[in-house]
């Protein structure tokens, strides 16, 4: 068991010192310099533009050699410093980012669990009724093919735009300000609302199609028909189709919360919704070498520990791998 | 049993969601805290009263328009510093009016040259700072003095030799060989800060000051901001009573930039009071009367600046001025402003001198030697110029070899894209062979600034006291290093011209004469070898609506700039907010 972990971990770390290497140089081989772009958006003074540049250069770091600034990357970032974001003003990435994540975080899990969790349910219930099945297949495709801008753009227009019962984009009305009072939290739901079904809806419809394609192919396994000979009731072998279909839909969960914080992009951008999707888009377009680079390590941290989770999930929920640990160490 | 523990898991996540929801709530208000350490937050302490939980409708205006990203800094010596640091809550001497092309005291109660090296400031009486401190000659010359900081940006001290306060209300500024016009530009331009608070950050690291709820004379102080909006508030001991102005709205809620439709839609249901950003098909909607412009009919906006076509004048067949004018009359200006803009701009004047400008152009000048759209013209020039058409219909360089130019401008602006279309079109319709060629803002830059381009559309030259800035942005010598190169993109190597920008900047501000003696000549200089060809005039876009707030700047009530840009609230568009009159409540 240790051993398995002990592996486990030390390919973790390596993947994680690939990525975060990569990451670090693919902002610096994008064409253009993020100083020469901030200096263009001004007016300076001829006069005063080297001493600028100078300054700017050693505010980032970008006046040492390739290599210096590598290895500057690996010690702030052990040190949990991200560097200093350009387009905004020098603001340290972690604190830009701690800012956007709740946001990003509060659409995001809520629309991934709850959606994991009800598009089980519908897709097992489905999967036993020809009825509701004739019904929610064709849902359910329809939602997983659709585009996350384009049902945010519709939901918008409908229920914003039209009807006029949600606000179309924000995270909270333009004329309060932040408070722990309930009227407040009232309308930060109101805003959060729209986003968060746009999300829900379309990765609803994935996971219940999964979910019912994956029981009707394990109640046709042998384990389920010899079961069904044996004259077991109908629930137990349902039963047992659901905890073998259930097994990848977890691996799928564990990948799309890895993935979270950069997963809401689009829906963000569509709502104005103020979080890591709609960062990241600012940082590309900014050409903001550290907040780029720090919203990927984010992703890549993300992906690594859900992928280490999905591993221990897959020990306590699954006996098999439990016995297969065993049998390996014995 | 299981079902119960279901729920139960259900409720937990939405706990965990909705308290999530607070705690993002939190860090928008957190950066304060992460600000290096000033004395302004210790002073204005006992000022801050129990938070605000919402400005009233009736009280507040929202704008939109300047911020393309969150609020980063209010250090109103970064030129990126947040909508309003300047004009709102910092101050400069003078404000400049460019429709009336005035200076008005502001902070300054008076000024004058009393010899040709020696400007005497004589500062305004019962002003004070945010937090109390009176305000003095002191920081005026103390800012003055600021400007020898390097990163600041300012060259003034390549001119200035001294500045001091001889008593409380009087600073006194020699000069050596004086920049007229760069000082004037100055004194609208520059904010001034108090020497008390800022005499701790004057060193190499001024700008690292993000000087959130920093302390101003203006009208407004520092509210709140999140990642989408800027709120100030107003300072009621603001000294604007002392000249019967008076700021109406309490609140300035500005919102970062969002979608098109969301700002347009907000307009509309009058959410938001005015909005700084280009919306397409705005004259539709002026004609049915649901939104004002500036103007009740084309061209709709002010205009702010000039869109130039920036000509490679480095590389054949672009180094020849004759290819240059035979472009300059190709172009389909009048299709560029009736279709891309729906006429919410007008043509460039030749001369490229914006309206404020008007009075230093040369008339006579201009029928002579000025251009417009005339293809058959354009062919003329070429053919006279030596550029024979080819097979395929396109003209050759001289010795036979093909001609293709390309023309870039930032992919997403929707604007800019459909206009170099045009030109495009244009240009092939008189034989050159041009082709678009997409890039990106930073891609552009960086093309542009190492001289790999043949075309690129530019307008970085905004209203001002004087058509110097005009000249030293398409004269300037000797050319720029690529990064952060900000002029002469094009390249454009003339000596007279340059001394003749030089001579202006030394020519008093009231020598309109001598002013238009040498701008005569830099016309002539331009009209002759177009080093850029001037198009049309960008908007000085503004829309407003007029539910909650009226009495807007127009051309037919108050002739203010209705505009929330940078640099443009000491151009008078202060004055909009003194003008406001809210609309009864129904």
């Amino acid at each position: 068991m240790r051993s398995y972990f002990g592996r486990k971990l030390a390919i973790y770390v390596f993947t994680f010192w690939v990525a975060a290497t990569i990451d670090w140089m693919i902002p610096r081989f994008m064409p253009g310099d993020p100083i020469q772009s901030l200096l263009s958006r001004t007016q300076v003074a001829p006069e005063a533009v080297a001493d600028l540049i100078a300054y700017y250069k050693a505010l980032f770091g970008l006046d040492l050699p390739l290599w210096q600034q590598y290895l500057n990357f690996w010690g702030r970032l052990l040190q949990g410093d991200l560097g200093r974001s350009v387009y905004l003003s020098g603001r340290p990435v972690t604190d830009v980012i701690m800012a956007a994540l709740p946001y990003t975080l509060a659409l995001l899990v809520p629309a991934i669990l709850l959606s994991w969790w009800t598009g089980n349910k519908a897709g097992a219930i489905a999967a036993r009724r020809r009825v509701l099945d004739n019904t929610l297949l064709p849902i359910g495709y329809i939602l997983t093919a659709t585009p996350y801008m384009w049902l945010a753009i519709m939901l918008a227009w409908i229920f914003a735009t039209e009807l006029g019962i949600f606000p179309i984009s924000g995270a909270y009305s333009y004329d309060i300000e932040p408070s722990f009072t309930l009227s407040f939290a009232i309308d930060l739901a109101w805003h959060w609302f729209l986003p968060f079904l746009s999300l829900f809806l379309v990765m609803f419809g994935g996971w219940a199609i999964g979910m019912r394609n994956m029981i009707i192919y394990e109640l046709d396994a042998d384990y389920s028909r010899y079961l069904a000979s044996l004259g077991a009731p109908t629930g137990l072998i349902r039963r047992y189709a659901f905890r073998n279909a259930v097994l990848p839909q977890i691996t799928g969960l564990a990948l799309s919360l890895g993935v979270i914080v950069a997963g809401a992009l689009v829906t963000e951008i569509v709502f104005s919704y103020p979080g890591i999707g709609k960062l990241l888009l600012a940082a590309v377009q900014n050409q903001d070498y550290f907040l780029l680079q720090g919203i990927f390590l984010f992703v890549i941290a993300g992906v690594l520990v859900a992928n280490f989770l999905v591993d221990i999930a897959y020990v306590v929920v699954d006996p098999r791998t439990r016995t297969g640990l065993t049998g390996g160490t014995a | 049993m299981a079902h119960a523990k279901r729920l139960l898991a259900l409720l937990a996540i939405a706990s965990i969601a909705t308290a999530a929801c607070a705690a993002g709530a939190t860090p928008s208000a957190a950066p304060a805290t992460e600000a290096p350490a000033t004395e302004a937050p210790a002073t204005e302490a006992p000022a801050t009263e129990a938070p605000v939980e919402s400005y009233p409708r009736a009280e507040t205006i929202y704008t939109t328009g300047k911020q393309w990203g969150p609020p980063s800094t209010w250090n109103p010596l970064d030129p990126n510093a947040a909508m309003g640091v300047v004009g709102l809550q910092y101050e400069t001497l003078f404000l400049f009016d460019p429709l009336a092309d005035t200076f008005e005291p502001w902070l300054a109660e008076s000024a004058s040259w009393t010899d040709p090296t020696t400007y005497t400031i004589k500062v305004r009486s019962g002003v004070t700072w945010s937090d109390g401190t009176p305000f003095t000659a002191e920081d005026v010359a103390f800012t003055i003095g600021l400007a020898k900081i390097k990163v600041v940006g300012s060259n003034i001290w390549d001119f200035v030799t001294d500045a001091t306060a001889t008593d409380d209300s009087t600073v006194v500024v020699k000069f050596g060989n004086p920049a007229y016009q760069q000082w004037a530009l100055w004194t609208y331009n520059s904010p001034i800060v108090p020497k008390h608070i800022w005499e701790a950050k004057a060193n190499e690291d001024i700008l690292k000051d993000l000087n959130q709820d920093g302390v101003g004379t203006g009208p407004y102080k520092y509210k709140t901001h999140a990642e989408d909006r800027m709120v100030w508030e107003r300072n009621d001991s603001w000294w604007g009573k002392s000249i019967d102005l008076e700021v109406k709205p309490k609140y300035i809620v500005d919102i970062v930039n969002g979608a098109n439709n969301v700002a347009l839609g907000r307009l509309m249901q009058g959410d938001f009071d005015l909005s700084n950003n280009f919306l397409p098909g705005i004259a539709t909607l002026v004609d049915k009367g649901y939104v004002s412009t500036y103007y009740k009919e084309a061209p709709y906006m002010l205009s702010a600046n000039t869109a130039w076509l920036v000509t490679n004048d480095q590389k054949p067949p672009l180094d020849d001025p004759e290819f240059r004018k035979a472009i300059a009359w190709a172009v389909n200006v009048p299709d560029i402003v009736n279709k891309v803009y729906g006429n919410i701009v007008a043509a460039a004047d030749p001369t490229g001198l914006l309206p404020t400008w008007e009075k230093y152009i040369d008339t006579a000048q201009r029928s002579e030697l000025g251009f417009s759209y005339d293809p058959q013209k354009a062919e003329r020039l070429l053919a006279a110029a030596g550029y024979k058409k080819g097979g395929d219909g396109f003209v050759t360089n001289k010795d036979g070899s093909a001609i293709k130019l390309t023309i870039m401008v930032p992919s997403g602006w929707s604007d800019w894209e459909a206009a170099r279309d045009v030109i495009v079109a244009s240009l092939k319709k008189v034989g050159i062979n041009t082709e678009a060629k997409i890039t990106d803002y930073n891609g552009l830059v960086n093309d542009r600034n190492n001289m790999n381009f043949d075309l690129v559309l530019n307008n970085e030259v905004q209203i001002s006291n004087s058509p110097w800035t005009y000249y030293d942005y398409m004269f300037r010598q000797p050319l720029m290093s690529p990064e952060g190169k900000n002029r002469n993109f094009g390249g454009y190597e003339n000596a007279d011209a340059w001394a003749l920008v030089q001579e202006l900047d030394k020519t008093p501000v009231d020598d309109v004469a001598k002013a238009k003696e040498i701008t005569s000549k830099l016309q002539k200089i331009s009209l002759t070898d177009m080093p850029v060809i001037p198009l049309w005039y960008n908007g000085m876009w503004s829309q407003v609506s007029n539910v909650v707030w009226t009495n807007w700047p127009s051309d037919e009530g108050e002739q203010v700039l209705p505009c929330t840009w940078n640099g443009y609230w000491q151009m008078g568009a202060i004055k909009m907010l003194t003008n406001l009159e809210p609309v009864p409540a129904p």
